[in-house]
Order: C-alpha cells, then sequence, then structure tokens
C-alpha cells in the first residue's frame, strides 16, 4: 500500500499528538499538560495579546541582529576570502570569537554597556557573526578562479563581478548561514532576554518557569517554532528555489 | 585598428614546494598584421595557454611587451577559453550580454546568434546546452565585444569530428563577416590548416617559435578536403621538424 505524498507529514503530526496525549493522561502531572490544555493556554495568551507582543518583540530583536550579522559577516567573510594575508592574521580572532561561550559574550556585554537593548543585539550579533564569516570565507576560497579569469578578460568590473560572477556562487553558503544562523540566534536571544531584558519569549519564560507554568512554556514554544517554520516555507524555499531554476 | 607585436623575453613559474623554477616560454616574438587569422600549432604542455594568458592580461608575471599598435591604452581582447566558462546562472543571451558595455545595442547578438544557429537557445540556461552549443556561444560572446584581438584557446578540443567540423566552418562565417586579428591556439594540424592564414609552429618548453608558414590556400578552396590534406602532406614533407610537435 503507497500513502500520498503530503498524507505523510499529517500522518505524523497526528502521531506526534497521539503520542503527546497519551503520554500526558498516563502521567497525569502538572508538569505535563495536554494537547487541548496548551491549545487553550495558546488561544488565551493570544487573545490578551501577551504572545503576539512578546513574540513580536523577540522576533524584532531577532530581525535586527541576524541583519547586522549577516552583512558585517559577508563583508568580512568575502574580504578575508580574498586576501590570504588578512586571512592569516584574523584566523586566530575568529577561532578565539568562535569558541567563547555565548552566556560569557552575554554577560560581558551587559556588564560593559548596561542592561540596555544594545547591549542585547550585540551580544547577539557578536555570537552569531564569527560563524558567517567563516562560512562565507569558506565560500569565496572555492570561487571558480576560470569564472573570475573569464570576468576579468572580459572586463566586468567590480560591480558586475560581484553581482554575477560571485554572489551566485555564495548563494549556497549563504543559505547555510541563513538556516544555522536563525537557529543559532533564536536560542541565543532567549537567554540575552532572560538575562537583562523586561519583555521578550526570554522574559516570559522565565516568569513560566518560576510559576512551574509548563502549559504557558510549550504554547509560546509552538507559537515560535510556527514562525520559524512559516519562515521557511514562503521566505527560504521560495529565494533557493529562484537560485536554483538554473540546474538542469 | 594596428599591427600587434608580442614580445616575451621569459615567462618563469617561481619554485613551489618540491616543483624546481620552470621556464615555459624564452625569446618569443610574433607580430600580426591586423585582420589576419593565426594559428599557433605545438605539443600539449609547451605554454601555448600561459601564452594567451599572458597576451590576455590575466598574467603580468613575465619579462616582456604586448604591444598593440602604438596605444598606451589596453587593447580590447575576446577571449574564447578551452572550457567555454559561461555563468551557468545566466541564460546564453545574459551570458554575452554581460560582457557588453551597456552601451551596446542587442541588435549585434541577434544577428551574432542567427550567424551561429543559437536564436531559439538564447533564453536557455548553459547547464542545457550541449558542448558544441556552449563552445559557440562562448565564440559569440568574444565576438560580441568587437574585440581588437581575438584569442582562442582550443575551443573546438573534446568535440566530436562532425560537431567541430561544424562549429569551424561557423566560426569561419562569422570571422568573414567580422574580421578580426585571430590568435588561435591548437594542436590538430588539420584544424589548423582549414582556419588559418599564417601557421605558426611552437616548440616544447621552454616555447619559442619554430616556424612561421603561410598557408596559401584561398579562403574558398577551405571546403575542399583533398586540397587540405594536399597541403598538409607537403607541409610534413617539406618540414619534417613539424611532426615531432604533432
Amino acid at each position: 500500500m503507497t500513502i500520498p505524498k503530503h498524507f505523510l507529514p499529517a500522518l505524523s503530526a497526528l502521531a506526534f499528538l497521539g503520542l503527546w496525549q497519551g503520554l500526558a493522561v498516563s502521567v497525569d502531572s502538572n508538569t505535563l499538560p495536554t494537547p487541548s490544555v496548551v491549545a487553550k493556554v495558546f488561544w488565551l495568551a493570544c487573545v490578551s495579546g501577551q504572545l503576539p507582543l512578546h513574540l513580536g518583540v523577540t522576533l524584532l530583536r531577532l530581525l535586527v541582529s541576524f541583519t547586522v550579522a549577516m552583512c558585517l559577516g559577508c563583508a568580512i567573510g568575502i574580504v578575508l576570502g580574498r586576501n590570504k594575508q588578512l586571512d592569516a592574521f584574523f584566523d586566530n580572532w575568529l577561532v578565539i570569537f568562535l569558541n567563547v561561550p555565548a552566556l560569557v559574550t552575554i554577560i560581558l556585554c551587559y556588564v560593559w554597556f548596561g542592561l540596555v537593548e544594545s547591549a542585547a543585539i550585540l551580544a547577539v550579533v557578536i555570537n552569531k557573526l564569527p560563524n558567517v564569516v567563516v562560512t562565507i570565507r569558506e565560500g569565496t576560497r572555492m570561487l571558480d578562479q576560470d569564472l573570475l579569469d573569464m570576468a576579468r578578460s572580459f572586463r566586468f568590473g567590480r560591480r558586475k563581478t560581484l553581482v554575477h560572477v560571485i554572489w551566485p556562487q555564495l548563494h549556497p553558503y549563504l543559505m547555510a548561514a541563513t538556516r544555522s544562523g536563525l537557529a543559532l540566534i533564536w536560542k541565543i536571544i532567549l537567554v540575552v532576554e532572560l538575562l537583562g531584558r523586561s519583555n521578550g519569549m526570554g522574559y516570559q519564560l522565565h516568569l513560566f518557569f518560576q510559576l512551574f507554568d509548563v502549559a504557558s512554556i510549550l504554547a509560546y514554544t509552538i507559537a515560535f517554532v510556527t514562525v520559524i517554520q512559516l519562515l521557511e516555507w514562503w521566505v527560504l524555499r521560495p529565494l533557493d528555489h529562484k537560485a536554483q531554476r538554473w540546474r538542469r | 585598428m594596428s599591427d600587434i607585436h608580442i614580445r616575451i623575453n621569459h615567462k618563469t613559474y617561481p619554485a613551489v614546494g618540491q616543483a624546481h623554477a620552470h621556464t615555459v616560454i624564452a625569446d618569443f616574438d610574433l607580430r600580426l598584421a591586423t585582420g589576419e587569422f593565426i594559428c599557433l600549432v605545438g605539443p600539449s604542455g609547451c605554454g601555448k595557454t600561459t601564452l594567451l594568458n599572458i597576451v590576455a592580461g590575466l598574467d603580468t608575471a613575465f619579462a616582456g611587451q604586448i604591444q598593440v599598435g602604438n596605444a598606451q591604452a589596453q587593447p580590447k581582447i575576446g577571449c574564447v577559453f578551452q572550457n567555454p566558462r559561461l555563468l551557468p546562472w545566466r541564460t546564453v543571451r545574459e551570458n554575452i550580454e554581460l560582457a557588453l558595455s551597456s552601451a551596446a545595442t542587442p541588435a549585434i547578438i541577434d544577428t551574432l546568434l542567427e550567424v551561429m544557429q543559437l536564436t531559439d537557445s538564447q533564453h536557455a540556461y548553459p547547464e542545457r546546452l550541449s558542448l558544441g552549443m556552449s563552445r559557440r556561444v562562448a565564440i559569440i560572446r568574444a565576438f560580441a565585444i568587437d574585440p581588437e584581438l581575438l584569442l582562442m584557446d582550443e575551443p573546438f578540443v573534446s568535440l566530436d569530428g562532425k560537431t567541430a567540423r561544424q562549429v569551424r566552418e561557423l566560426l569561419l562565417t562569422l570571422w568573414q563577416q567580422r574580421p578580426h586579428t585571430v590568435l588561435f591556439v591548437t594542436h590538430d594540424l588539420r584544424e589548423a590548416i582549414a582556419l588559418a592564414d599564417r601557421l605558426v609552429f611552437l616548440s616544447a618548453a621552454p616555447m619559442r617559435v619554430i616556424s612561421d608558414i603561410s598557408v596559401p590556400l584561398a579562403r574558398s578552396e577551405r571546403h575542399d578536403e583533398g586540397l587540405l590534406e594536399a597541403f598538409r602532406q607537403q607541409l610534413l614533407h617539406d618540414y619534417p621538424a613539424i611532426k615531432q610537435l604533432l
């Protein structure tokens, strides 16, 4: 028996919910609410405006820090990938920044710059930036020298070379940095909010933790995961599709 | 438009790791008259591609001088590489347009596409083209910029005999409509005789000119396989040294 293609994801989602329901009923504890309870809490939080507000604040921080980290990271990555001397000089710096624990960066940013919004954003950017740089640098090193020579011989100039020769080759690396970046930033941003902001998902989750309100924690988590998934479907995949259209 | 003088005293690749320094070109001297079609024939690995890279301005680490007329300005050079080197993420037409300055008219591209029989494929992506078609696109791209010098580095290599002949004839058609000075590298003597006004034979590395022979066949006689073959036989007879190069 073969199952139609889009039945499978729906079926697996149902199975997950069933498993959850069964487990919650058998445990019968406040610490593991059933899906229906979570759904109710979710609905109430939406109606009260609390969830959209905090989710919105977190998404805004995500957007700003993500944009800054990607733009800076691409620029630095391309430069390091093209320039061996600079790369050799800054390689150690990169390794250091890659390996400083996220929590340390966050604490230092708050200690040095105070519990302000810019310190929060900065902490997220510093955590994400080295990853983007390393990925884009790798992509830049893999650039096809034959095509670059071709561009030079036909005198494409800097702008044309960047847009038509370099950028399309970096696209897969950019998408990899975007996807891993969203996942990474979202995890760090909650810690940032938990430690030093008075709004956002991280702040709320901290509150629920103190109240042992697991249903709310799950409701907020589902909301965020859904947003990220929609981003994948509506933004990232179409982008991928457009960029890959030339492939056989 | 003016004559071109290529003078390379020497070109040496420095020692890297275990490999010793390697002189590829020494005492190389070649003059090209405007509108001339010159074939460089030499054994593989003798430094022909290095020579073209130097002339194209892609390799500047050499002792010598490339002079195009009396102009100080960089000459406009169209390159057809050994691999077509098309941008796979741009269509055939976009690939050609990118080589042109923005001021150029699309009419040139239309004409060239028609001569090369690619009008129907102009919006296709290169990965969907056959190798023969990709090579034709690369040739169009080089012609489209209306260069003072066309460099072609074995542009028909790895095409099957029939396709190679077809692309070669299309190239000649195009070249007769738009006569440019051509420097064409090949190791196929038959191909060289079919195309060139002048054959320049090159030695193995360090590369220099061994003999420089005019092809006495008129353009109209080039379709005659018998005549081409007769000239080839005579060439091999008159210059026995050539045999070792091929």
